[in-house]
């Protein structure tokens, strides 16, 4: 792999910084990945799962979007058009009542809000829809 | 810790053995996505919730995993089955270590 | 005769495409069940443009309404708890709280309906002023900054015990002045766009600009929690992005200008119920 020098420069800046810094205790906070890491590149059905979005949000800041699977033991939710596409990761315990849950998203702009869900039986079903966002008239 | 930060949950008060009732909670943060960058075009750290598990008696009812795209003021609605009379446990991680924890209690009739 | 058709084409294809948006809907209001909203009411007299005044609300989006039809589900709501816990903890070199003085909040039910008005002392009031006056003269507090968030919390928590009630705000006697500097202000076309709120707010409410379903901009509704910010917006930060959007150079918050304009505007909104805070775009 080659390296441009601004790429080496940043590199060392990075490195540079792990030696100075100390290890803060949340080196152990779980991220929400990508889409493979969740499959392991494996073809999700698509039925299972629904997501439930706004068709226009009128603003990208707070999109309230859905998630439901019935026999889900977890639903992952991506944003594919924003800069870090996991959302969130949904694990339903023992006594969830439903394997759904509700939150509000961020979306950088028009893009699909896509759920994949993995199956009590380790197989994967997908949903997506698309969300438009409208950049307002009316800023600030 | 996060300055103010409070957390909001509304359980019903009564269900009957094994009911299925539907709980939402919200909690103040501000939800820093490390996306931003301030006047001077330097990058604004992460500061988020990273985490949120909700548990009844000691069992799992749901545990999330929240990246920066969670909006502000993170707010969820999700369905706990309740067997028996007990209390739920609800706790928030912030990214900064601090855990922010809310109990209610349900009657079961 | 080309340049007429293609007019047309172009006029028929933006009536087409954005007709459904060009009117408030239909929606009622309820909050938790219970509090009936007038979101629709005939325009009083002094507003002689308009026949009907409508809620902000109603130009907004089903997801967008429906954060304000719950206080579990409207975001301001956790905010103004911050608020309940401020209201009860003493400040200042007098050592006093809100509550030492004014004991339930609920004290306070009816009075976000009249604001702003004129005090004993000829100025006008708005509700930042009457907050502010308590901090310093009597709490011997520092006064909180017009749009921060302690200010728009405690302005948000007095504002919603008034919530259902009609807005009916006084423009008469001492208040006219003001009045009618507002009423100025709000005709006059400002910055390099030559905007007044009439012409967006009077003439063009219903309309698009760019991707905003433009409202009457009514005040009824304030502090606003704006899904845009993530947090409670004071009327005056909201004439200020306004003004600002004309490329003009703004008033201040908390300036004369602004007082008497929110004056002006509030009555605009007579007949319309409190239902602040709320959650706009």
């Amino acid at each position: 792999m080659e390296l441009t020098r601004r790429q080496t420069l940043a590199l060392g800046v990075a490195t540079g910084m792990t030696l100075v810094l100390p290890l803060p205790a949340l080196a152990a906070v779980e991220e929400v990945g990508g889409i493979d890491d969740f499959t392991g590149g494996a073809t999700p059905s698509d039925s299972g799962v629904t997501v439930t979005a706004p068709e226009i949000a009128e603003n990208g800041n707070t999109v309230p979007i859905a998630v439901d699977a019935p026999g889900a033991v977890e639903i992952r939710v991506y944003a594919t058009g924003n800069p870090l596409p996991g959302i969130a990761t949904f694990r339903f315990g023992p006594l969830a009542g439903s394997q759904s849950a509700s939150t509000r998203v961020r979306l950088s702009g028009t893009q699909d809000v896509v759920a994949i869900a993995k199956m009590a039986d380790g197989s994967f079903a997908q949903a997506s829809k698309t969300v438009k966002v409208t950049i307002g008239g009316c800023g600030g | 810790m996060a300055e103010g930060v409070k957390p909001r949950v509304k359980v019903p008060k009564t269900a009957s053995a094994g009911e299925t009732v539907t709980i939402k909670t919200l909690i103040s943060h501000p939800m820093e996505s490390g996306q931003r960058k301030d006047k001077e075009g330097n990058v604004i750290p992460r500061s988020i919730i990273n985490r949120f598990v909700v548990d009844f008696n000691g069992e799992n009812v749901i545990d999330v995993v929240l990246a920066p795209a969670i909006s502000t003021n993170p707010y969820f609605e999700f369905d706990a089955k309740v067997p028996e009379s007990g209390e739920f446990t609800f706790t928030w991680h912030d990214d900064d270590g601090d855990v922010y924890t809310e109990n209610k209690a349900i009657e079961v009739s | 005769m080309r340049k007429s058709t293609l007019f047309c084409a172009a006029a028929a294809a933006a009536i087409s495409s954005g007709w459904a948006m060009a009117d408030p809907d239909d929606d009622e209001l309820v909050i938790n069940g219970e509090i009936e909203i007038v979101t629709e009411a005939p325009a009083p007299e002094h507003v002689e443009n308009l026949d009907t005044i409508y809620s902000g609300w109603r130009f907004r989006t089903d997801e967008t309404q429906a954060l304000e039809m719950d206080d579990f589900d409207n975001p301001a709501m956790v905010l103004v708890d911050k608020a309940v816990d401020a209201y009860g903890m003493p400040d200042g070199t007098e050592a006093k709280s809100c509550a030492s003085c004014h004991d339930d909040v609920e004290t306070f039910t009816g009075l976000a309906a009249t604001l702003p008005k004129v005090g004993e002392d000829g100025k006008l009031h708005t509700i930042e002023d009457l907050i502010n006056t308590c901090r310093t003269e009597r709490m011997g507090a520092e006064p909180w900054k017009w749009s921060g968030e302690p200010m728009q919390t405690m302005a948000a928590l007095i504002v919603s015990q008034s919530r259902g009630l009609p807005v009916n705000v006084s423009f008469d006697g001492p208040a006219r002045s003001f009045w009618e500097q507002g009423k100025e202000m709000y005709y006059t076309r400002y910055g390099q766009l030559e905007l007044s709120c009439a012409n967006c707010h009077e003439d063009s409410f219903g309309l698009m600009i760019r991707a905003d379903h433009l409202s009457q901009g009514q005040t009824n509704d304030f502090p606003v929690y704006r899904l845009k910010q993530a947090k409670l917006i004071s009327k005056h930060n909201r004439f200020k992005g306004c003004i600002r959007d004309t490329r003009a150079e703004t008033f201040a918050e908390g300036s004369d200008e602004f007082r008497a304009l929110e004056l002006y505007v509030a009555t605009r909104g007579n007949g319309l119920s409190i239902e602040g805070p709320g959650v706009r775009q």
